[in-house]
Formats: structure tokens, C-alpha cells, sequence
């Protein structure tokens, strides 16, 4: 049944545009204005609206002037606060949206700043079947962050979500799609288990004895030492010279990760043994360089070394 | 920046504020309801309020289905007792209070709330039904305060705040929109007659009085509240037969007519009737709080419990402060008191001395006209009625001392009491014996209910004059005006000008409060369909329609969704006083002749004016440094530099040049 109702609603927002209101995707920042603000009584707006025009009936029948003006003014305050759904929506603005990593097939983490130059209270957003709900003060962004299920590597365009809110009284829901021209990358899944990196041949020519980018300590100037290595500022707050220090040489050998070695198999299959053998090589903080086709990443390490060659490989066709 | 994450479950449990806000809710109800519910009702009803908000302060959840069923059981079975009844209004109320509270008990989730909540908005209006006075009408209007804040409660990610302050919000928007609710208050058509008989409240209302002067009736003319309902066994009796005969008037003192009870005292038997045809009837009559029982036109005997007058009126043993049922034989064609007694006569010409001479004298020149021909006299008089160019109006002209020549020769305006006290005084004059008779004329047949509706303003008044052969015959001056009797728009018209006739101005400085109160039951309470329909009489339109209503209901809500939207779409930009001191200076260049050009920047423009203005060339150099300082140094302008740029330009003159 949901199925078909899906369906049902992609075939008619291809179909009728005008009339779905389907929007194509936009730039940010996205801003909510009466022409794409839609309202809609809830369940229970209608259900009230109904024991209001009970109590209405009962009022005037019994010539009951006194409960004739407090269902005036029952029906004047909820009918008000529809204009109040609307304007907690009118002028939100999503200015922009930050994805975090994730490899296929786990969710990735959106986050959605929002600003607005009113203070606003129980705004929801859907995407698919969760909701978040945030408020936020006047001038102050306001970060939402939502899961997106991810299927498969490589860019994946942000889907439409649904900014609502039935503020005050829950009669009434403004709501108003939000389709941000906007895709996000997803690192591919690296294979569950496979034979380590064969291409160690030239692993001495590659140790380094002084190599390490990450300042460890501050020593003593000894005999021989670069001279690039004084760390002149500290030094002239002390009496001797002072020397950086830079982390021990890496006692393991740098891989080469290599996408031509790889032959036989698929692209696919490929693309998650190096994705796994990325894994272990930043398991075991390994130096290591990556070559793909089009991509020659030099050896490197560290998290950002780490998240460039993922995003490297997540982005092969 | 806050940030509430929900997790998407059917049933999402309230937290404390909102129940605790129903809770509130609830107990407004209860204690607003308290006065006319059995003090067990309202004590167990309260102990299980207290009892449930303590279970869910130590653990949230429903209460047990095996403890919520029996209760529910108990409820009706307890209602049911008490009233013997579950239908009507103290049953009705007391059992939906009952089932508001044990709504209580099982209010875990948002839709449990919001059902609490409609239920108790409910509960909050049939309170209105027992007292609608101003105080208890306020005390309701805030009661919804607490309930409109539980429907806030129920939304998600919002400030926390203390919780007398969650009904501020409330109130403001019942503040903002009473405007509306008052517009469509006084705009909605009221309904002619129920859609269903269901007893109305009858508290403190009053009937007719046992008096009548001028002004006595107009109260009655405009309250739309039921009187009496009649059915009959067999068919009713035509509508110009429907007269409901109340109190019957000998005594005139030159203002006011009034029914003597002394008078009963003396001759105890009813006078003699002779009836040809009966009609059999029952009357179910509203609290009046007075002893008289209307009767159609002439009763053969008395119901029980209730004494038949000489005159014959019919007097209960008690005043009637509950509903009264009472079955009745009247006759329609009769002959009543065919021989007159003397004291009768003699009452039934007695005039105040020195009041109204012109209508007596008038009187005398029938009488010489027409000589012993009584008949003729009548008809005289209802011929200077009928094209004497007199007016039907609940809001006549007021009346001097000579109250009857007033009206008869200067205004000629009024409604049936003036035609009666006049007619009735003309009879007497020309020795015909009269008397006044108040009651009910009309009222409304009800096909689907079979009954007679009668209502307070079909109040009416007639006359009643002896002659011989015919006894009393029942004369209605007002039908030879307006034989439709009431036009609306003219009755209608009356409606704000007879609070100011009527009012005693003393008792009012005395009494503010009371003012207060008065103008509450007269403006709100009795703005009924009758004043309704003459809404409009200032503006020249004497019956307001139900269309007529519609139209301007309509025309009004989109006045008001208009400014709603109005408000609903303003933007406050933010302002740029930066930007503002710029365009000053530019209004003050353009009246010299130098206007920006689109897309021109500052430093081009300031520079174009300086060449324009060589003789201000420094003062628009320096007035530019500042301003592109200002504007590209900081990411805001800071505020000192910011004022001294704001009093440079707003000191900066242009004196023209001669060349």
C-alpha cells in the first residue's frame, strides 16, 4: 500500500508539477516565503473544527449568548494560529549544509544550519521516516543534524526534506519542501576480508629516519642538528637553543597502494580491497600513496591524507 | 541553539508540563462546574484527579484498564441515581465533567491530550449553560488559557519556562483575536427557533410583571428566551386566536396600569361564563418566578394547585421557580360575565382625576356622536388608530404627565402597551367599562414538535371592554396598526436606545458594578435575533437578514484575514543605518541636481558630486573616507565613528553658488 502511494505521488509530481508543487532541486541558501509555504489542518484541527461547530449549534440553540462568544472566540484563536504556523515558518532560512563521512551502506550525518532574524520554536524536518525537531534564536544558527541512509559509493544528491511545523496550538501544519541542490560523497565499502598489500619491494628505500610531520617535543640543541629544526622563539625565552623534535621515523614500511595491481579483478572488487587496505594502513598509522586512474595521490598520512584518498576512490566511475 | 531529536514512535509519551497544564485544565473545569454538581460528585471527582496526578509523578503510565472500567461504570451508574436521567442538562454536564477526568487517566500520549483538551473546552461551555453572567463568563474565558497552553505544551522543542508564564502566551492571542470573535459574535444569524427543543436555562429569568407603564414590556420585547410551551389535543387554534391571557388591569393611575390582588379577596368566585366550544391544552411553562400561569384566552377551571381568579386568571398556590406543567380547558368563542355587577362597572370606569383631559374630551365627542351605540365607539377608536397615522415603534418618543394625550395627539408612536393604556382610557371616557389584559400573543408552531413556542417577547398587551349583551370582549388595538404587530426592524430598533430610556442614572452612579453587569446582560446576553435584525438601523437598513448577515460576515472575516496576512507576511528588513546615512546624503545631492545612477558605487558618485560642488569638495571627500571606512574597515560600523558620520551628513548643506 505504501509502495503504491509512493508511486503514486513520484508519477504525479513528474507528471503535474503545477499542481504537486514539486520543486527542482535549488541552490542554496533556501529561504521559506508565502510561495512555497503550504498549510493544511491536521487531524485533530479537523476534529475541533467539528466540536466547534457543535458547541456553535448547541450555543445558538440554546440562545446561549455567553457560550456563543467563547466559541468565537475559541474558533477566532484557532483560526489565528494557522497564520502563526505560517509566519514560524515564513523567513527560516537554510543557509547551508555539511556532510560528514561515512562509508555505503551506514548513514551519513547532515548537518543543516539554519538562521533566521526571529526566534522560532518546534520546527520539525523530516527526511523519510525520521524527524528532528529544533528551535532556534533570533540571529543564531541553528545546526540540525540527520541521518541519511546510504546504499552506494559515490556522490549522492541530497533528498528532498520536508520543513514543518504545526506550531502553537497543533491545528494546523505549514510545510513546505526543501530540495537543496546539494550531493553528498559516500566513501565505498571496503571488502570484509582479502590478502594484505603485496608491493612492499622497496620498503628501506622508502623508511625514513627523520621523517614525521607531527612536532613531538622540544630537546636541546645537540651537534649536527638541522638547522631548520631550532625553534628560534622558544629559544630566546631560555638560555640554550631549543630543537623541535619531530616524531621518531616510522618503524613500518609505507605501502603503495597501487590500483594496476589489482588485475583480474572487477572494479568494483578493486575499489574495496583498497578501500580495506586504507582502513588497515590508517589502523596502523602507515605512511602510505595511492594511484588510480586519473588520481596519483602521494604517500601521506593522517586523517586528512585518509578522507582524500577514500573520497578518491568513492569517486571512480 | 538548542536541538530536540525525536524518535519516530506511534505513541510518544507527554512530558510532565503538558499534563501537568490538562491536569489545571481539568481542575478549572471541575471547580467551575463544582456549584451545581453533588458535593460527592465533585469531591471524589477531585480526590480522583489528585490521586492520578500523584500516580504519574511516581511512575508515568496509564492507570490499569481494571481500575479505569469500573470507575467509568461507577461515574454513570452514580449519575444515573442521582438524576434518574443521563439526558439534560445537570445529568449531561455532570457526566461529561466525570468523563473529562477519567480522560485523565489514561492521557499518556499527544492524542490523548489533545482529546483531553476538546473535551474540556467542551465542559468549559456547558458551564455557561448554568451561569452566564459576566464573572462567570471571564472566569471560562480564562479557563481556556491553561487549555490552549497544554496544546503548546504538546509541541516539540521550545524554551522551557516557568509554568504561569506558559499561559501568558494564551492570553495574548485571545487578546489579538477578540476583535474577530466579536465580529463574528455579533454577525452569526441566531436562530428564529431551536433546531431542538431542549429546555433552555431558566434561571432568574422574569415574566411579565403585575404592572405595566411605560417602557415595563421592552425588556420582554427583546429577550428571545422561551416563555411557555403549548401542545394542544387536537389542532391549535388559529394564529389570531392565540392570545395567552396573564394578568388582567383595572387600576390606572395615570401612569401605570396594575393588577390589585386585594381585589380577589373580596369576591371569591370566578365570573360567570357562558362557552360554546372548549379547547384542551397543556402549557409547559418556564420559571418566572412569579405566581401568575398564562392561559389561553379564557380558562373553565383552574389547574391543580392553582386558584382561579374572579377575573379569571389563574394564580398558583407558589411562585413558579421550576418548570411548570399544567393542563388546561379554555374557551375560544364565550360570552364572560354577561351581566356586570356594579363595583365591576364602577372599576371599570374609574379614571385618575386631572389626567389627560384631550383624550377625554375626545371620548366625550364619540359618546355625543354616537349615542348609546358602545359598538361604535369601539370601532371609532380603532379607526383613529388604524389611519390616525400612528406608528408601531419599540422605541417611541418618551411621554409627559399626560401620558394618553401625548401619545393619542403629539407623538403617535408606540407599541401595544401605549395602544392598550390609550384605548382602554378612551373607553372609559366615553363609560364603556375597560380593562387592560397582559400576556402572550402567538409564538411559534413548531410542525416537528408539535408544540406551540411561545417566547418572552411575544409579550403583548390588550384591551378588554364590557358590552352589554357580549360581556367582555377582548379588543387589540395594536392589530388595527400593524396587524402583523411586530416588524423587527422597528422593534429591533429599540434595542441599544432603551438601555439609556430605562435606566435609573441613580442607581447606576450608585452602582457601577451593576452597570457593568447591565450592560453585559443587555449587550451580550440579550443580543438576540430581534436586536440582532436591527443591527443595522443606523445605517438605514431596518431588517438585517440572515443573508444580509452572511454578506457582511464574509466581507468582514476578509477584512480581517487580510490584516492577518498583513501581519503574517511583514518583514522587518534589517536596517542598515549605514546605508540609510548614505541615502540622506544622496536625497540631499539629488535635490542639487546629482542623482546616483543604478550601479554607480559610492566613491564614483561622492566623487561626481565633489566635482559638481567644488565649493563642498573637502566635506564630500571626507564624508566618503568615512564612509568607505566605515563600510569595508569592519565588518559592522562601529558606533562612535558610525554617529559622528550620521551628524556630518545630517549637517551637510549645499549653498548654492552664484555663478
Amino acid at each position: 500500500m505504501r509502495e503504491v502511494l509512493q508511486r503514486l505521488q513520484s508519477w504525479a509530481e513528474r507528471r503535474l508539477p503545477a499542481l504537486t508543487r514539486y520543486r527542482r532541486p535549488e541552490s542554496l541558501p533556501i529561504e521559506m516565503h508565502r510561495r512555497r509555504i503550504y498549510i493544511v489542518p491536521t487531524g485533530f484541527g479537523i476534529g475541533f473544527s467539528v466540536l466547534l461547530m457543535v458547541m456553535l449549534a448547541g450555543a445558538l440553540n440554546y440562545a446561549n449568548n455567553a457560550a456563543l462568544l467563547l466559541t468565537c472566540l475559541l474558533g477566532a484563536a484557532s483560526s489565528t494560529s494557522m497564520l502563526v504556523a505560517f509566519r514560524s515558518l515564513n523567513g527560516l532560512r537554510l543557509s547551508h549544509i555539511h556532510a560528514g563521512h561515512a562509508i555505503a551502506g551506514q548513514p551519513i550525518e547532515l548537518t543543516l544550519s539554519f538562521d533566521s532574524t526571529r526566534a522560532r520554536n518546534a520546527i520539525r524536518l523530516d527526511l523519510g521516516r525520521t524527524s528532528v525537531a529544533f528551535a532556534l534564536d533570533a540571529n543564531v544558527a541553528a545546526r540540525v543534524k540527520l541521518a541519511l541512509p546510504t546504499a552506494r559509493r559515490g556522490w549522492q544528491p541530497v533528498p528532498r526534506l520536508r520543513l514543518w511545523s504545526s506550531w502553537p496550538l497543533g491545528m494546523f501544519r505549514a510545510w513546505s519542501w526543501l530540495n537543496p541542490d546539494q550531493s553528498v560523497l559516500v566513501w565505498p565499502q571496503p571488502e570484509v576480508a582479502g590478502p594484505p598489500p603485496h608491493a612492499l619491494a622497496d620498503d628501506s628505500r622508502n623508511m625514513r629516519l627523520h621523517q614525521g610531520d607531527e612536532l613531538a617535543t622540544l630537546r636541546d640543541y645537540r651537534v649536527g642538528d638541522p638547522r631548520r629544526h631550532i625553534a628560534w622563539k622558544a629559544s630566546a625565552h631560555h638560555h640554550s637553543l631549543l630543537v623541535k623534535d619531530f616524531e621518531q621515523p616510522q618503524s613500518r614500511p609505507q605501502w603503495q597502494l597501487d590500483w594496476r595491481q589489482l588485475p583480474g579483478l572487477g572494479d568494483e572488487a578493486r575499489i574495496a580491497r583498497l578501500a580495506r587496505w586504507l582502513n588497515e594502513a590508517q589502523a596502523q598509522r602507515r605512511h602510505y600513496s595511492l594511484w588510480l586512474p586519473g588520481t596519483d595521490i602521494p604517500a601521506g598520512g593522517g586523517p586528512l591524507h585518509y578522507a582524500h584518498c577514500m573520497s578518491a576512490l568513492a569517486q571512480l566511475p | 541553539m538548542t536541538l530536540w531529536l525525536l524518535r519516530k514512535k506511534p505513541a510518544l509519551p507527554v512530558d510532565n508540563r503538558a499534563f501537568d497544564l490538562l491536569s489545571l485544565t481539568a481542575a478549572l473545569v471541575l471547580g467551575l462546574h463544582a456549584p451545581h454538581l453533588p458535593w460527592w460528585l465533585t469531591i471524589a471527582l477531585a480526590l480522583t484527579l489528585l490521586g492520578r496526578c500523584w500516580q504519574r509523578r511516581q511512575h508515568v503510565g496509564r492507570v490499569p484498564r481494571w481500575l479505569k472500567l469500573p470507575l467509568l461504570v461507577l461515574l454513570t451508574l452514580a449519575v444515573v441515581t442521582h438524576y434518574g436521567n443521563i439526558f439534560g442538562r445537570e445529568p449531561g454536564t455532570a457526566l461529561a465533567v466525570g468523563l473529562l477526568i477519567l480522560k485523565l487517566l489514561e492521557s499518556e500520549t499527544a492524542r490523548d491530550v489533545r482529546v483531553g483538551v476538546s473535551f474540556a473546552c467542551f465542559a468549559l461551555m456547558t458551564a455557561l449553560l448554568f451561569d452566564q453572567g459576566l464573572l462567570a463568563t471571564f472566569v471560562v474565558a480564562l479557563g481556556l488559557l491553561p487549555a490552549l497552553a497544554t496544546l503548546r505544551a504538546l509541541e516539540p522543542a521550545q524554551p522551557q519556562i516557568s509554568l504561569p508564564r506558559t499561559l501568558l502566551p494564551g492570553l495574548t492571542l485571545l487578546a489579538t483575536t477578540l476583535p474577530l470573535a466579536l465580529l463574528v459574535f455579533l454577525l452569526v444569524p441566531r436562530l428564529n427557533t431551536p433546531l431542538w427543543g431542549a429546555p433552555s436555562p431558566g434561571d432568574a429569568q422574569t415574566g411579565l410583571s403585575d404592572s405595566m407603564s411605560p417602557g415595563n414590556f421592552t425588556d420582554l420585547l427583546t429577550d428571545d428566551r422561551p416563555a411557555l410551551r403549548v401542545s394542544f389535543d387536537g389542532a391549535p387554534p388559529a394564529p389570531d386566536q392565540r392570545y395567552f391571557r396573564a394578568y388582567v388591569m383595572w387600576n390606572y393611575d395615570g401612569r401605570s396600569w396594575r393588577f390589585i390582588e386585594s381585589r380577589h379577596a373580596a369576591t371569591q368566585a370566578p365570573v360567570p361564563i357562558e362557552a360554546s366550544a372548549a379547547i384542551s391544552y397543556r402549557i409547559n411553562l418556564e420559571p418566572t418566578r412569579q405566581r401568575v400561569l398564562p392561559t389561553l384566552d379564557v380558562p373553565l377551571a383552574a389547574p391543580e394547585q392553582a386558584s382561579l381568579l374572579p377575573d379569571r386568571e389563574v394564580l398558583a398556590d407558589k411562585p413558579v421557580n421550576t418548570q411548570l406543567n399544567y393542563q388546561l380547558q379554555s374557551a375560544l368563542h364565550y360570552r364572560l360575565q354577561p351581566a356586570l355587577d356594579e363595583r365591576s362597572r364602577n372599576l371599570g370606569l374609574r379614571l385618575p382625576v386631572g389626567f389627560n383631559p384631550r383624550a377625554l374630551a375626545l371620548a366625550g365627542q364619540w359618546r355625543q356622536r354616537y349615542g348609546s351605540d358602545d359598538a361604535a365607539i369601539v370601532q371609532a377608536a380603532l379607526s383613529l388608530f388604524h389611519d390616525g397615522g400612528f406608528r408601531y415603534t419599540l422605541a417611541p418618543a418618551p411621554l409627559g404627565r399626560d401620558a394618553v394625550d401625548d401619545f393619542l395627539f403629539d407623538t403617535h408612536e408606540g407599541f401595544c402597551e401605549h395602544y392598550s393604556s390609550a384605548f382602554t382610557v378612551l373607553m372609559r371616557g366615553a363609560g364603556i367599562p375597560a380593562r387592560v389584559v397582559t400576556g402572550y400573543l402567538g409564538g411559534y408552531w413548531s410542525n416537528l414538535g408539535d408544540y406551540l413556542l411561545v417566547r418572552n417577547s411575544d409579550a403583548h398587551a390588550w384591551s378588554e371592554v364590557w358590552l352589554a349583551g357580549r360581556g367582555w370582549v377582548r379588543v387589540d388595538p395594536t392589530g388595527a396598526v400593524r396587524p402583523g404587530r411586530v416588524e423587527l426592524g422597528a422593534a429591533a430598533a429599540a434595542g441599544d436606545q432603551l438601555a439609556w430610556y430605562r435606566d435609573d442614572w441613580m442607581q447606576g452612579l450608585r452602582n457601577h458594578w451593576d452597570i457593568v453587569n447591565r450592560w453585559w446582560d443587555q449587550g451580550v446576553i440579550g443580543f438576540s435575533a430581534l436586536r440582532q435584525r436591527g443591527l443595522l438601523t443606523p445605517f438605514g437598513i431596518r431588517d438585517t437578514d440572515t443573508a444580509t448577515l452572511s454578506v457582511l460576515l464574509a466581507i468582514g472575516s476578509v477584512l480581517f484575514v487580510a490584516i492577518g496576512l498583513a501581519w503574517a507576511l511583514l518583514r522587518r528588513q534589517p536596517r542598515d543605518a549605514l546605508r540609510g546615512t548614505l541615502r540622506e546624503l544622496e536625497r540631499k545631492l539629488a535635490r542639487k541636481g546629482v542623482v546616483r545612477r543604478s550601479g554607480e558605487g559610492p566613491q564614483h558618485y561622492l566623487g561626481r558630486a565633489a566635482r559638481a560642488f567644488p565649493g563642498h569638495r573637502n566635506e564630500l571627500a571626507t564624508l566618503m573616507q568615512s564612509y568607505l571606512e566605515l563600510r569595508y574597515a569592519h565588518d559592522d560600523p562601529p558606533a562612535e565613528p558610525l554617529r559622528v558620520f550620521q551628524r556630518a551628513v545630517k549637517d551637510f548643506r549645499i549653498v548654492n553658488v552664484v555663478k
